[in-house]
């Protein structure tokens, strides 16, 4: 593993950034191009994704963007830590609301969550319907075995 | 017949746009709170009322099993079935009904083809096909390939996306079997000079299949003039129905090729000892055919028929103009495909912004494109891009759809700045 245990510690998202800060902001966005800004923005806030694992066994497969994605388990606290990236600025910025719902939780929480009814809370549900192939679907699921295997 | 047709040609309205969208039911919806702009237009067309309604009157009144005589009812779907076959046999200008093979689609057909000339390719030949293919004029040859050792060659392209002329010829060698290649690059839009490669190729004594998908929607090709051994094109591309394609064949190399599939419907007689194979066509047709698909398929061509073709050509030419002046309005937007004989595909894209998010965010605009790599990697990796977005347009889009495309893409530029 290259990404050290501090880089998965230091990822805001799902620790500084909250749920609650993220469905606060989504009610007060009017219009699309509002909520795809904040969209874009919050993938900007994704940390940097190491270089070195870029590689095969990381990658999500979805049709159309690329998406990476790794994970920490700490023993101390019993959490799972997540890293991801994309290519592709939307995918970045909803795969930070899922790590704002999923990251740094431990595994059993983690999978107590509902990504679908989130995501159709937020009114995104069609960007992780099946019917999307780009890979957040795809991502979730991994993200939920690698919850699974840790919690067995 | 003829005489009707000339009389009808005489009394064709000019293209009149607002008129031919309303024969499109789907075109007048609201997508995400927008009106609808249809531009994936390459990866499926959408079908004109007549197509919707000859298939509902096959359903309610004549739908029966084919060629199972008998009772009335059957006798009335045989004859629309064959209707529709002799629709397009016209419309390709083939020789006989006895060349046009059902398929599901252009993907079927050219493994159709694929398994039926195996048989005669030996280790060491080569299958000829370009790097601007769609998988599925690449996939099939590779399998078949594998099988007999043979081997698949792509012909170069140029930075323009036009087929490299030099690089055909000089691949065209003894071992050369087999040439195959798109009318109609779905990525570039580019139009390929296929009767002069076809000629070149055939004087070598290679089989030439012609894969149409992309040009049917906007041409009307000539088999006879094309001068291929196969052409082969889907049905829901040029306005009729999913689920139904074309295998064009010189009726020599069909009567020479083995069945693809065994079933009902494809024999003559069977027992144990011996079984034998139907005539033409039906010896490539086995199960219970896409019956309704294949009067909708008619309908689609005689729809086309009935528009001015001239006019249609040239408001699609309109189309592609205008979209290439405005390219210069979104800063950083490239066009990858710049053939000189194209068709209305715009392949695209700009500096910094993924296809993908293109895509979504134009769809927040109600605008659809395809975003992807377009069932064309090795063309893909020849522009060194993950994916093209790709807007495709059909002669029922309108100039002001074109710049709403380009004011929806600064709009996305404008949210990514």
């Amino acid at each position: 593993m290259t990404a050290s245990e501090q880089d998965f510690k230091n990822n805001p998202l799902g620790t500084e950034t909250t749920l609650d800060d993220v469905t606060d902001a989504f009610e007060f966005l009017d219009d699309w191009e509002e909520r795809y800004a904040y969209i874009i923005d919050l993938g900007k806030q994704l940390p940097a994704f190491p270089d070195e694992a870029r590689v095969e066994e990381n990658y999500v497969h979805g049709c159309q963007s690329q998406v990476w994605l790794i994970h920490y388990f700490d023993e101390d606290s019993g959490k799972l830590y997540l890293l991801i990236d994309s290519d592709a600025m939307i995918v970045r910025g909803l795969a930070a609301i899922i790590l704002v719902a999923l990251n740094g939780k431990s595994p059993r929480e983690l999978l107590t969550t509902d990504i679908d009814e989130l995501f159709e809370s937020l009114d995104l549900f069609r960007h992780i319907s099946p019917t999307r192939g780009n890979g957040l679907r795809a991502m979730v699921g991994k993200i939920r075995d690698i919850a699974a295997a840790e919690a067995a | 017949m003829t005489d009707l047709s000339v009389a009808n040609a005489a009394n064709k309205p000019a293209f009149d746009v607002d008129a031919v969208r309303r024969d499109f039911p789907i075109l007048s919806q609201q997508v995400n709170g927008k009106p609808l702009v249809y531009l994936d237009n390459g990866a499926s067309a959408q079908k004109p009322e007549a197509v919707l309604d000859a298939m509902d009157r096959y359903y309610r009144e004549m739908h029966s099993n084919v060629h199972r005589g008998a009772h009335t009812l059957g006798d009335r779907a045989t004859a629309a079935f064959e209707g529709a076959r002799e629709t397009v046999r016209s419309f390709l200008n083939a020789e006989s009904t006895r060349e046009i093979i059902w398929t599901r689609g252009t993907t079927e057909a050219i493994n159709l083809v694929a398994n039926g000339l195996a048989a005669r390719l030996k280790p060491g030949d080569e299958i000829l096909v370009s790097q601007m293919e769609h998988h599925a004029n690449i996939v099939p040859w590779q399998m078949i390939a594998e099988r007999t050792g043979a081997k698949v060659v792509p012909i170069q392209i140029t930075p323009d996306g036009e087929l490299d002329l030099e690089s055909f010829t000089s691949l065209l060698n003894k071992r050369t079997r087999i040439f195959a290649i798109t009318h109609v690059s779905n990525v570039l839009g580019t139009v390929n000079p296929v009767a002069a490669l076809v000629e070149q190729a055939k004087s070598l004594g290679i089989l030439t299949l012609v894969d149409g998908a992309q040009a049917v929607p906007h041409y009307q090709p000539d088999v006879q003039a094309l001068g291929c051994d196969f052409y082969v094109f889907s049905s829901h591309k040029m306005f009729g129905p999913t689920g139904i394609g074309v295998l064009y064949g010189k009726a020599q190399l069909l009567e020479e090729m083995p069945p693809y599939q065994g079933g009902g419907e494809m024999i003559e007689r069977v027992s144990f000892e011996r079984t034998t194979w139907n005539t033409l066509p039906y010896k490539f047709e086995a199960g219970t055919p896409a019956i309704a698909e294949a009067v909708g398929l008619g309908a689609a061509i005689d729809y086309l028929n009935r528009l001015d073709r001239q006019a249609m050509e040239a408001a699609e030419a309109n189309l592609l103009e205008r979209a290439n002046q405005l390219v210069e309005t979104v800063p950083g937007m490239e066009i990858i495909g710049t053939a000189k004989q194209k068709v209305p595909v715009m392949s695209f894209k700009i500096a910094g912004l993924h296809p993908s998010d293109i895509g979504t965010l134009l769809d927040q605009q109600g605008i659809a494109i395809r975003t992807g790599h377009h069932c064309a990697m090795p063309l893909m990796d020849f522009y060194g891009v993950p994916g093209t977005a790709r807007a495709s347009f059909a002669f029922y889009n309108t100039l002001d759809e074109v710049e709403q495309l380009f004011t929806a893409l600064q709009k996305v530029q404008r949210l990514f700045a």
